[in-house]
């Protein structure tokens, strides 16, 4: 005689490509898992492990992050996909964040914008041909009084003026 | 109780309630989305808003969600206000900007809940002039059909699957306006009840595929008040019936039983009434032109029955194998013409005594047998050996439902009103009321599991009855138990002990009595400590209960009268003896039977055999009673009638075939001419089913004089609908059996209480929303009271304890005890005929724990069973009892015996 | 390069308690242990554990510290509703860092300035409410606050300040930094609870409110960084002293962060008096920049009515602003100049409000985006007739007590002043 205890059943993917987890992943979402008193609230911590490896968060990522928290693909999807900073699309290996929010917009930040599509030559939300930049825009990046302001990777850009985006963007190859 | 004020008017309402919920029990229209009756308030669609005022004084008020506010003692508010008018207006106003032009093709349409509400509000006027967003939609199965573009964002769906099912596979995503419901990513939708979301959702981005595939308006089907064929959970059902078929299974609201929902084999399994291969009219093989050979022959009645009594007339015997799928007057009526000594409910001996066992434990006084809705409030639940959401589902919905007590407990504790959904939840978090499992696998309830054991049928026998003695010392113990086992004992009693409302559910599937006597103790116990359990048996077939209650004979004695010469004609009725016995021993059998009568609506291979096959109603073109795994005896009634359409369909009732054969045979004059009167025999004949008379309402009932209408007042296109057959409109096909009328003239409707509802409607509200309009108060019980009649309410006296049964010898080395494991798609027979329900039947396998299969996971193995012989790929499961096989009812042959012999297969490997 | 603070004004020990610590370190951050410690840094918390946890409710209470996250909710009233005793249980306390509302930049420069203060202010604040364990729910785009706070906590739980047994008294108290992934509505309260919990922002009803079923179901307190970070001088100083902050120049209690941002010659930050006008903060920026004059402002935050230059010798304060037709907000205004085109403004504004709603309610969800449609379409020049009613009709349906939160109301309130003080601009994208 055995016993069990309950575990929720688990969706797997069978779409995308098979994952491997990263053993600094898996361990860096354990860790994370314990700082709460329910696994679910590493969710969120998980998917930015898995973006910050990967770039983006595939299907069977999800599936994959749902089975080391117990939760179905259905319910950490239901999360990767409310929030605007989890990628679920492949995305360049730079991440152009331009705040367009009132700050950025009073202090001129369409013009910078429209520079850096320019350069680059794609449009928010795609990725140049050499999978170096992908545009996004983001909702205020809380530095109103130093706009307009761009958060590329984790460096955060003050005062942007149009003629500077082609240098400043130079620095990320 | 509270009184409040609503525009003006007092009245007298049940206080822990909330507003919407409490209008709507009143009677009043107040318009919805996100509320519905089993899921609570969670306040997001806005629809329900009303002017709430401080007092009687206060004239300025403020708008309020009604389903969010409490209808506490002295509250005042306006539906009618203009404001709160206006809002509502502009909710819908607002779910209509990207909402699809598409009502005239919409599966939806006519029994729309957002159509509804559209009119209700008044919004007739689109205003909107920018493009709609639009969604890519998934391939959800057979069963579902998704169109992401209705969606109005109300969450049901989720809350539903995810929260009141225990669904895994279905959630929400994105944000803003672009909000997405459905699975991860397409496949087949997994919950066994995923067709309630075909009613839970107010609009058509989850239909019926099955119905859509033979689409007609609600409103253009006939309809009658139905039951369930698909288990003995005796769920009540609203089939839709046009052009002489069935189009689709609606849930007919039932308070005690069923409610709200049903599950995917009863939804989604009544293709098999509409199979081309269906007798619909009466064959005879007769000798042929040519020497030797045979034909069938197309009859009709008078024919058949000519010739089926001249062959009952020259027979030495006669023997009859009736059926726990037919109903009691069939079986009756079978009985009755072969004579009680020669009819058999086609069980064997084991079978018989097992039923037995199961309903008189059943009947122990102190014990309560549960409903549905009060297994629900269950606060502590022991499943012994009992798969339920395999072999009774709707069992198992409601076994999800007692564990979340639990949170409703919490939540009142903390001052939180129950039906406050999400506060519900987020107090609770993960607790539960304990659900503990004993089986031979964990089952899809372990997710819900406080613990599961697993075990052979002995193990389980044991724990079950060491659970006893824990709770009661005078119950017999159980020797030898490891310290680990007599902690789980231990574990288990005191979650049982604890509880206010302790629930155990057993029953037949694993086909052991000593399961169900174990049950039986640790209900004595409970009764002996105090408590007043509830107990439930799993039985296995719509009628098992109803066939236990008739006088029978075991299958064993009927076979031998054939055997020894005694008899040589048998008569099966619905029933299919491959699936009774193994297939060389029915071969045999039918070596002896001269003559061979089949009464059936499939074309089984005992049909297919049949010197006579008369062509049998099935439950939608019958009238007939059944008796729930409950012991509540319920009606069908017939849905339409075939001839109508197709003259030459000549099916009826078995029950009607039977009594006119005996009447032919015995030149005697027909009595059975309607279901009253074959009930009045039955409730004469059987004095514990004296009450099947009081089960529905009998051939005279009336409202406002008007029989009951099947069909929906708007019901279109009749003239035209035999145009092809002849332009002259013949006349309805009249119902002189029951109450009920083939036509849309009668009585239709919620103003008066009826006790026989075919469809929900009421003036304003055509979808299944429709119910509230019908109930006591919403959700509760209907008006006219919940329909059937439990006849097990009389107790016997507790006969104490069982001695503990003798321990089993062990198995050798290559032999492994069976374990029958059900599917709720393939393990039944009616419902595994229908075509949708095939797409989801598995394949054959065995089932084996890894570390005693002979063989890779995939490879055949031969499994040898007494005479029976086949070859199957073996399925690994981890959490299999070890010695055990697993053994899939309906997709391997039948076997007859406790053991199984395994060897590995010459065949090899099989993808 | 942080934001410009206190520029012009001098900062000091008795009447900045929120910044004096920037000025005495030279206008540097502080961010060692051993710097905030030389500050007076954790001499609150050590009095303060002297004291019963109801004695500093009651002192917060008395205070008059109202909430910095934009509600102005009394900050003692909302902590003497959590359960206290020895039965109830496990509590949280939660730092709502979530700063997303435009316009404003006040809580970056407190954490990244000042890990220590709040990291101080959060474990005295859990003692007084009896919780255990306390999140600093940040921004995900606060790449160097997060380092900062998760360095100075490393810091404070080595010294003991945090952890087991504080400063051996018995009480414990865990702090971690949890990073959103990035959506406004997690600043609301509740919507915050349920990304935490690792769910999707979706704000809950109240009742319960989070102080009866907050984080887990528990007790819970959310409180704004700038709100937290008055606490520590309030304990050292006492609530009279806190009171008198104000100069009499609002009923309000304690300074505020404010800040200004546009095109001024000096956006930046300064802790004033509460009550303080919107005159002299511009007279700190420096005034607009060559060439512009003030059109209207935002008095704090993109959820905030406008305001006309007539409103600015107005005292900032919950009331006073509230009294002309808006709300205090975050206290940052926002100054839109004369070359602005107001109906792009607001259009900028309902991009992002569309774009953030959460879509759990129908008006938010589905009216905020037919809202900006007809204000692009007003921007424009294609507006239809009725347009302006229709919007007016809007800033109605989505007002207060409609939708689920206060999201899809807070939108409504540029539009709806816009549309009282520039109604001709509107009418100028109406198609005759
Ligand atoms: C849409 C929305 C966004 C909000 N965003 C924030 C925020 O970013 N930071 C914050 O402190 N409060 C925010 N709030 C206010 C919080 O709900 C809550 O009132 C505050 O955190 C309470 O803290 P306080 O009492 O210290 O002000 C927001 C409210 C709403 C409705
Ligand atoms: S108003 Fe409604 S949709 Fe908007 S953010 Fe609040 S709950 Fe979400
Ligand atoms: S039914 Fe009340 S808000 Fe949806």
């Amino acid at each position: 005689m055995s016993t069990v205890n309950s575990k929720p059943q688990l969706i797997v993917s069978d779409r995308g490509e098979p994952f491997a987890w990263a053993e600094e992943e898996l361990r860096a979402i354990k860790e994370a898992m314990h700082h709460y008193p329910d696994a679910r609230a590493a969710t969120i911590d998980a998917l930015k492990i898995v973006q910050r490896h990967r770039r983006w968060v595939s299907d069977s990522a999800i599936a994959a992050i749902a089975e080391v928290l117990q939760l179905s693909a259905a319910d950490v999807d239901g999360v990767a996909t409310f929030y605007n900073r989890i990628y679920r699309q492949p995305v360049g290996r730079h991440v152009i964040l331009v705040c367009d929010s009132i700050g950025c917009y009073l202090t001129g930040f369409e013009k910078v914008y429209a520079r850096i599509q320019e350069v680059l030559g794609i449009s928010p939300g795609q990725t140049t041909a050499d999978d170096r930049f992908t545009i996004l825009p983001v909702v205020c990046l809380g530095a109103c009084d130093r706009g307009p302001v761009l958060l590329i990777d984790e460096d955060t850009h003050f005062n942007v003026t149009p003629d500077q985006v082609s240098q400043l963007l130079e620095q990320y190859t | 109780m509270a009184t409040i004020h609503i525009d003006g008017k007092k009245y007298e309402v049940d206080g822990s309630d909330n507003l919407l919920a409490a209008c709507l029990s009143l009677g009043l229209d107040v318009p919805y989305f996100c509320w519905h009756p089993a899921l609570g308030s969670m306040g997001s669609c806005r629809q329900c808003a009303v002017k709430q005022y401080a007092d009687e004084h206060d004239t300025r008020g403020r708008l309020v969600m009604s389903c969010m506010t409490p209808a506490s003692d002295k509250t005042y508010i306006s539906i009618d206000d203009e404001e709160a008018v206006a809002f509502r207006k502009s909710v819908v106003e607002w779910l209509m900007t990207n909402h699809p032009h598409d009502c005239p093709v919409c599966a939806e349409g006519g029994h729309c809940h957002l159509q509804d509400m559209t009119v209700m509000t008044g919004h007739n006027f689109r205003r909107y002039r920018f493009n709609k967003r639009t969604h890519a939609n998934q391939e959800l199965g057979p069963f579902i059909r998704h169109e992401m573009n209705r969606c109005i964002a109300c969450y049901r769906c989720v809350r539903y699957y995810k929260d009141y099912a225990g669904g895994q596979d279905l959630g929400v995503y994105g944000a803003h306006d672009q909000v997405y419901f459905g699975r991860p990513e397409d496949g087949v939708l997994e919950s066994e009840f995923s067709g309630n979301l075909t009613e839970v959702c107010p609009t058509g981005v989850f239909t019926d595929k099955t119905s859509g595939d033979h689409y007609a308006r609600k409103w253009d089907m006939q309809y009658a008040p139905s039951i369930c064929q698909g288990c003995a959970v005796g769920c009540n059902i609203s089939p839709g019936e046009r052009y002489g078929m069935i189009r689709r299974i609606e849930n007919r609201y039932h308070g005690e039983v069923n409610h709200y929902f049903l599950c995917d084999r009863g939804r989604f399994g009544y293709g098999f009434t509409n199979r081309a291969d269906r007798p619909m009219h009466s064959t005879i093989r007769r000798e042929a032109m040519a020497a030797g050979a045979e034909t069938a022959v197309v009859v009709g009645i008078d024919a058949a029955l000519d010739e089926v009594a001249g062959q009952l007339r020259k027979a030495k015997g006669v023997v009859g194998i009736g059926s726990a799928r037919a109903s009691l007057e069939t079986n009756l009526a079978l009985s009755e013409l072969v004579g009680p000594g020669h009819f058999s409910s086609g069980w064997n001996q084991e079978q018989t005594r097992l039923y037995a066992e199961a309903l008189s434990t059943l009947q122990l006084e102190g014990v309560k047998i549960p409903s549905l809705r009060a297994m629900e409030s269950a606060d502590a639940v022991l499943l012994v050996g009992e798969d339920v959401t395999q072999t009774a589902p709707r069992v198992a919905l409601a076994v999800r439902q007692a564990a979340k007590t639990r949170a409703l407990q919490r939540a009142t504790e903390r001052k939180v009103p129950t039906w406050n959904a999400e506060p519900v939840k987020n107090i609770a978090q993960r607790e539960l009321s304990p659900v503990y499992i004993l089986d031979v696998q964990p089952g899809k309830l372990a997710d819900i599991a406080d613990t599961v054991v697993i075990g052979r049928v002995a193990e389980q026998v044991r724990m079950a009855s060491a659970i006893a003695h824990v709770i009661d010392a005078a119950a017999p113990a159980v020797s030898g138990l490891s310290a680990t086992q007599q902690q789980l004992a231990k574990t288990i009693a005191a979650g049982l002990l604890a509880a206010k409302q302790p629930l155990l559910i057993g029953g037949c599937s694993a086909g052991e009595i000593g399961l169900v006597q174990a049950l039986r103790q640790v209900a004595v116990a409970l009764v002996k400590a105090g408590k007043q359990p509830l107990l439930s048996m799993v039985l296995p077939e719509v009628n098992t209960a109803g066939l236990a209650m008739l006088e029978s004979s075991t299958r064993e004695v009927v076979l031998r009268q054939l055997q020894t010469g005694e008899a040589d004609t048998l008569i099966v009725v619905e029933n299919d003896l491959y699936r009774l016995l193994p297939e060389a021993e029915v071969n045999e059998l039918l070596g002896h039977v001269r003559y061979l009568v089949v009464v059936d609506h499939q074309l089984t291979r005992t049909a297919g055999k049949a010197q006579a096959l008369l062509a049998a109603a099935s439950f939608a073109e019958a009238d007939g009673t059944v008796v729930s795994m409950e012991g509540r005896a319920q009606r069908y009634f017939k849905v339409y009638e075939p001839s109508y359409y197709q003259p030459e369909k000549t099916v009826r009732e078995s029950w009607r075939w039977l009594h006119a054969l005996k009447n032919v045979a015995e030149g005697a004059e027909l009595t059975w001419t309607t279901i009253d009167a074959a009930t009045a025999v039955l409730a004469e004949k059987v004095p514990a089913l004296a009450q099947v008379v009081n089960v529905a309402p009998q051939a005279d009932y009336r409202i406002l004089g008007l029989k009951i209408a099947r069909e929906p007042r708007r019901y279109s296109g009749r003239t035209a609908m035999r145009a092809n057959i002849n332009v002259h409109e013949p006349r309805q096909p009249q119902d002189e059996n029951t109450a009920l009328t083939f036509s849309m003239e009668g009585y239709t409707g919620p103003q008066e209480d009826s006790a026989l509802i075919p469809f929900a409607w009421a003036p304003g509200w055509n979808s299944p929303s429709a119910w509230n309009k019908y109930q006591n108060e919403v959700g509760g019980s209907l008006r006219q009271g919940n329909s059937g009649v439990c006849l097990w309410e009389g107790r016997q006296a507790t006969a104490g304890y069982l001695p503990l049964p003798a321990e089993r010898p062990s198995l050798s080395d290559d032999c492994f005890e069976i374990a029958p494991v059900y599917h709720l798609f393939g393990s039944d027979e009616l419902s595994a005929r229908a075509e949708a329900v095939q797409e989801r039947i598995p394949s054959p396998y065995v089932l084996m724990h890894p570390s005693v299969s002979p063989v890779a996971e995939g490879q055949q193995v031969q499994v040898t069973i007494g005479a029976v012989r086949f070859d199957c790929p073996v399925r690994y499961s981890d959490t299999l009892a070890q010695r055990c096989i697993g053994l899939p009812q309906g997709l391997v042959p039948v076997y007859s015996g406790n053991s199984a012999v395994i060897s590995a297969a010459a065949g090899g490997a099989q993808a | 390069m942080s934001s410009a603070l206190n520029r012009g004004i001098e900062a000091r020990r008795e009447t900045h308690p929120l910044t004096w610590r920037i000025a005495a370190a030279g206008g540097e951050a502080v961010q060692t242990l051993s710097a905030y410690e030389a500050l007076e840094g954790f001499a609150a918390l050590k009095k303060a554990l002297t004291m019963s946890p109801e004695d500093i409710q009651k002192l917060v209470k008395e205070s008059g510290l109202r909430g910095r996250g934009g509600a102005g909710f009394p900050t003692g009233i909302k902590w003497s509703l959590i359960p206290m005793g020895p039965e109830s249980g496990s509590k949280y306390l939660i730092c709502n860092a979530d700063e997303m509302e435009p316009g404003t930049f006040k809580d970056r420069l407190l954490m990244e300035e000042l890990p220590f203060q709040l990291v101080e202010s959060m474990v005295l604040a859990a003692y007084a409410i009896g919780a255990q364990t306390g999140y600093i729910f940040l921004r995900g785009e606060y790449i160097l606050a997060a380092q900062r706070l998760k360095a100075a906590i490393q810091a404070a739980e080595k010294a003991g300040y945090l952890g087991k047994n504080i400063a051996g008294s018995g009480f414990s108290f865990e702090l971690r930094v949890h990073e959103g992934a990035g959506r406004y509505i997690c600043g609301e309260e509740t919507a915050l609870i349920n990304c935490l919990e690792g769910r999707r922002a979706n704000p809950r009803t109240k009742p319960p409110f989070p102080q009866q079923a907050g984080a887990w179901g528990r007790p819970t307190i959310v409180n704004n960084v700038e709100t937290l970070c008055n606490v520590p001088d309030i304990v050292l100083r006492g609530a009279a002293w806190f009171k008198n902050l104000a100069q009499g120049k609002s009923a309000d209690a304690g300074t505020k962060l404010y800040g200004v941002s546009g095109r001024v010659n000096h956006p930046g930050l300064w802790e004033l008096p509460i009550g303080s006008t919107a005159e002299e903060l511009m007279a700190l920026a420096g005034g607009m920049q060559d060439g512009l004059a003030l059109m209207t402002w935002l008095p704090g935050g993109a959820s905030t009515d406008f305001l006309m230059s007539e409103h600015l010798k107005l005292a900032l304060d919950y009331d006073t602003i509230a009294k002309a037709g808006s709300r205090m907000g975050t206290g940052l205004i926002m100054v839109v100049d004369d070359q602005q085109d107001i109906v792009k403004v607001v259009r900028n504004l309902m991009v992002f409000m569309a774009r953030e709603s959460c879509g759990w309610c129908t008006p938010c969800r589905e009216g905020l985006p037919w809202t900006l449609k007809v204000v692009d379409a007003i921007s424009q020049g294609k507006g239809a007739r009725g347009d302006i009613d229709w919007l007016k009709e809007m800033t109605r349906w989505l007002g207060p007590g409609r939708p689920f939160c206060a999201h899809a109301p807070g939108a409504m309130e540029p539009l709806q002043s816009a549309i009282k003080y520039f109604k001709g601009e509107f009418e100028k994208g109406i198609r005759s």
